[in-house]
């Protein structure tokens, strides 16, 4: 077992420009588990080079929680829920919603429409609130305050919204196999529509105050670059693999639910400020999802059909012995769920694929010759929640 | 004032320690006050209330309370600390702010210590900070202090540079770095305020100078060296109580002094800015705190409103666009004043 000094050492400086006639001694800090920008409980192990981060090793599993172990322990399916909500606890519904349409694989029952109709309407509400969370904290992480304040003003009125719905704001155990917990409010669309007329402005305010902000720019514009071919071959997802220009969304590439029924667009990274890749392109593809969500929002309200909710919820959920493998899209990316069913009432095995844990693994990657301001801006970039990546 | 008080008092030491008290009386409450507005303008840019409880109208005692809860704070130091410097960097930062006050002309009738190389020491000893903060960021034994203590020096020292040179232009014109003096070459009406005088050569001047000043006082554009999202709080991570609220307390009488030089030297000072409507003695200080507060407002506006450069991005801003401008401007009014001679 070599030491740490004997790592550095072996290291070869491969930083363009700062060859070895300028080696000096490279500094260890680290970078969390309480740091303001590791958004939760990530400890960043960072070699430094003065302000030129050498390597990058994420250390995980501060938030391990025995997602898989709770699961296996469960009396019933239905109880796996509010652990999914507790994975990704900023995007809850999406979460369930991956589990539940693995159950409904499962159990091979056909859900009613309007049920479908309104879990779309929340994945992609809660989609937008995802993404909010995320454009936030990134203008934050680069310093910009105010549009943390307004992101979260925003995302107000799309929790009130869920609170109508099912009371809770949070983590809502809202989508149960089958069916859902409640029907929507008597006044669910009109609120749904002010909702998305108001959002559509806020956007443009948001654009104008961060996206377009010079000095935001600057600091993400060619930073982090993350090739399409890296991209693939970490297995990234969602708005880390679009931002590098590859166009997949498993709404559109692998549709499940009513997304064949729905009409958007999904948002690549062009490289209009700078590389194809880059933060400020893995950046934008969120701003562009929130509003192809409220697209999707105003089409699912429209086409609502009526009905009971909780009318295919099955009176005992025994499925027969297999097993099941489901992806669907979360804000995050890629979440699939494999399903173990050994004929027993509680599942055998529930083994998540999250989309954090994979996207995080980029980041050594494309943190190798940034500098420390670096690192924070692609780390926010990357958008990670760990409680999704330690399960 | 001076003699006006020895002629009351009849006690030389006396005098000169009451008017060596004048400025810090105003800073403290200064102090709490911009605390209390910072956070008032930020809750009102963001849809916010801020501070509403404390003390009844909008919560005006909210600051009041945080220093009481600050002075009895447990006092701690590091265990593996270098106690002497730590101790000692939060007075050295605030020394190096409140001396600065010593030169700054409140008002035509006073002014700490009426030297005629004011400006010049008001340079020189408010680069007295950057001591400060590096014993701070050194002392303190944490790696993410010494990254920002070194990012402080960096920066400070480098926009010092732009700040003494656009300074620079303006005491070309009127030959002395005697503050009182500048401020008497601007009196009448506001376009003899040096920032229209020579257009448009000292309106860059006032822009350069206001840009490295926020940069001097670590404001936001250039907040870097505490840059709480990368390096947690930068130079004072580790302090707390009473050190904490001193290295505060100086950051904001630096900001203040900052944005009194720009008033002096570019605003026309304690003039008022029609004539001899509302001037004298007592409205010159009015005018003077309220041309101060303005660029106070106008820093905690950008504040709330940029994000943040990077550091290889604030040296580019610093030596490669600001000195180069601030260069041909001295050279400008160089040529100007000998030409109009």
């Amino acid at each position: 077992m070599e030491t740490l000094e004997e790592k550095i050492d072996a290291r070869p400086m491969t930083i363009p420009g700062f060859g070895r006639a300028l080696r000096s001694e490279e500094m260890v800090i680290n970078m969390g588990p309480q740091h303001p920008s590791t958004h939760g409980v990530l400890r960043l192990e960072l070699i430094v080079d003065g302000e030129i981060v050498v390597d990058a090793i994420p250390h995980i599993g501060y938030l391990h929680r025995c997602f898989e172990k709770h699961a296996e322990h469960m009396t019933n399916y239905q109880q796996v829920i509010p652990y999914c909500d507790r994975m990704d606890y900023v995007a809850a519904m999406n979460a369930e919603f991956g589990y539940v349409v693995a159950c409904e694989k499962l159990l091979n029952i056909k859900v009613p429409e309007r049920v479908e109709y309104i879990r779309v309407i929340m994945a992609e509400f809660q989609r937008i609130a995802s993404h909010l969370i995320a454009i936030g904290t990134y203008g934050m992480d680069i310093g910009a305050f105010t549009p943390f304040l307004f992101c979260m003003r925003d995302r107000e009125a799309i929790l009130d919204i869920f609170e109508q719905t099912c009371g809770a704001r949070l983590l809502y155990n809202y989508m149960w196999i089958g069916g859902l917990s409640h029907d929507v409010p008597a006044d669910f669309a009109e609120k749904v529509k002010r909702f998305c007329k108001m959002f559509r402005g806020t956007i443009k305010e948001l654009n104008n105050l961060l996206s377009y902000n010079k000095i935001f720019v600057e600091r993400t514009a060619n930073v982090g670059v993350l090739p399409a071919d890296v991209a693939i071959n970490y297995g990234a997802s969602g708005p880390v693999l679009r931002g590098s220009g590859v166009k997949f969304d498993l709404r559109k590439n692998d549709p499940y639910s009513v997304y064949d029924k729905l009409e958007f667009e999904i948002p690549t990274g062009k490289g209009l400020k700078g590389t194809t890749g880059d933060c400020w392109d893995r950046y934008m593809v969120r701003v562009d999802e929130m509003e192809q969500s409220v697209n999707i929002i105003e089409q699912a309200v429209d086409k609502l059909p009526p009905g009971d909710v909780q009318s295919a919820i099955p009176k005992r959920i025994r499925p027969d012995a297999g097993e099941v493998y489901v992806r669907t899209e979360t804000p995050k990316g890629e979440i699939g769920y494999y399903v173990v069913a050994d004929g027993t009432a509680s599942p055998f095995r529930v083994k998540v694929r999250p989309p954090c844990f994979v996207n995080l693994a980029v980041l050594p990657a494309i943190s190798r010759g940034a500098m420390i301001s670096d690192v924070i801006a692609i780390l926010g970039s990357v958008d990670i929640v760990l409680g999704e990546v330690d399960r | 004032m001076k003699e006006f008080l020895i002629d009351i008092l009849q006690n030389e030491i006396l005098v000169y320690v009451l008017m060596a008290a004048v400025p810090l009386v105003w800073i403290i409450p200064f102090a709490l006050f911009a605390v209390w507005w910072e956070r008032k303008i930020s809750a009102h840019m963001q849809d916010r209330l801020g501070p509403m409880r404390t003390g009844g109208w909008h919560g005006w005692a909210q600051t009041i309370a945080d220093i009481l809860k600050l002075i009895q704070k447990e006092d701690i130091i590091p265990a593996a600390a270098d106690r002497k410097l730590f101790n000692l960097a939060p007075y050295v930062v605030f020394v190096g702010s409140f001396a600065a006050y010593a030169a700054i002309p409140f008002s035509a009738a006073y002014v700490g210590s009426e030297i005629n190389i004011g400006l010049f020491y008001i340079l020189a000893v408010s680069s007295f900070v950057v001591v400060g903060l590096l014993m701070a960021g050194w002392a303190s034994n944490n790696k993410w202090s010494l990254f920002g203590a070194m990012r402080a020096a960096a920066q400070i020292v480098s926009y010092e540079i732009p700040v003494a040179l656009s300074l620079l232009a303006v005491v070309m014109i009127v030959g002395t770095f005697d503050l009182q003096e500048i401020n008497r070459a601007q009196s009448g009406y506001f376009w003899n305020w040096f920032v229209f005088q020579k257009f448009p050569l000292l309106f860059v001047a006032a822009t350069i100078y206001f840009v490295a000043s926020l940069a001097e006082v670590n404001r936001t554009p250039f907040d870097i060296p505490e840059a709480e999202s990368e390096l947690v709080a930068g130079y004072h991570t580790e302090y707390g109580g009473m050190k904490f609220a001193l290295l505060f307390l100086a950051e904001y009488a630096n900001m203040f002094a900052v944005s009194a030089i720009a008033a002096t030297v570019f605003f026309g000072g304690w003039n008022s800015p029609f004539g001899d409507f509302m001037s004298g003695p007592v409205w010159g200080l009015f005018w003077f705190i309220s041309k101060g507060m303005a660029f106070i407002f106008v820093h905690m506006w950008l504040r709330w409103t940029l994000p943040r450069l990077r550091v290889d991005q604030l040296m580019y801003v610093g030596w490669k666009v600001l000195i180069p401008f601030s260069f041909v401007i001295v050279l400008g009014v160089g040529f100007w004043v000998m030409l109009a001679r």
